[in-house]
């Protein structure tokens, strides 16, 4: 592409040269969940496929599932959800014309991580 | 300073005219999801690892099944609006199409088997 004529157009400045934010780190990190979750729906599409099948094959599976392999990646995914869902929420307030303020941008990335860590306790605190 | 190519003074085109369209869907399934997710997560995390008879009960109550079936549904497509972003994004030249393609197709199937399997179960199996 380098030798195509791209119009007389400024180039975008390097990722390396920017000062850093937290909204960086948040903005990336949302985007990484939200395709890291298509493992976890995944492995939920086939938990219910096989509780659908019979008692022997869910059998199997569940145990796959909750095997320390299955249960490190449900964890992950259970962050993964509620990191993508403060993330969003965060992406919707923006929506509505509000919080560009860069305090306040800077303030909702930290508290959307905050919010997801304290999700991921409460919801294992009554999952398990 | 002139931000159109060459391509595009030859094209002129325009944009593909479906951008807003796919930015709205990504914020209705968004906002359906801030009502599904936790509901699902509370219902789907206690079942892991509970016996297959109490999985095939939780399921034939009408409200977790549809709970379940709305989360699929929704999430799945909200998955393939987002996936075609990042390839969009991140994929180039002639890995693109397929990529699109693979995702579109990925998406669907899975929010096909996730329905029909809790239908499936609701229904009695």
């Amino acid at each position: 592409m380098a030798d195509v004529n791209r119009g007389n157009r400024p180039l975008s400045p390097h990722l390396g040269i920017y000062h850093y934010y937290i909204t960086m780190i948040a903005s990336i990190t949302n985007r990484i969940a939200g395709v890291g979750l298509a493992v976890g729906a995944l492995l939920a599409v086939w938990w219910l496929l096989a509780a659908a099948t019979d008692a022997a094959y869910f059998a199997t599976v569940d145990g796959l599932v909750t095997s320390i392999i299955g249960d490190i990646v449900m964890l992950g995914s259970l962050f993964a959800l509620w990191w993508h869902f403060f993330g969003g929420l965060r992406h919707l307030y923006w929506d509505t014309n509000r919080g560009f303020n860069l305090d306040v941008a800077n303030k909702l990335s930290l508290y959307s991580m905050i919010g997801a860590v304290v999700m991921t306790i409460i919801s294992l605190l009554i999952i398990l | 300073m002139d931000y159109r190519t060459n391509r595009k003074r030859a094209a002129g085109l325009g944009s593909a005219k479906d951008g807003v369209e796919h930015y709205w869907q990504m914020k209705v399934t968004s906002y359906a999801l801030v009502f599904l997710t936790p509901l699902f997560i509370f219902t789907f995390g206690r079942l892991l690892g509970a016996e297959h008879a109490q999985v095939v009960a939780a399921f034939g109550n009408p409200f977790n099944a549809v709970v379940a079936i709305l989360m699929i549904g929704v999430s799945f497509y909200h998955l393939k609006l987002g996936l075609q972003v990042v390839i969009e994004d991140y994929v180039h030249g002639s890995a693109r199409m397929p990529s699109l393609l693979a995702n579109t197709f990925f998406c669907y199937a899975l929010g096909a088997a996730g329905i029909f399997a809790v239908a499936k179960i609701a229904f009695g199996v």
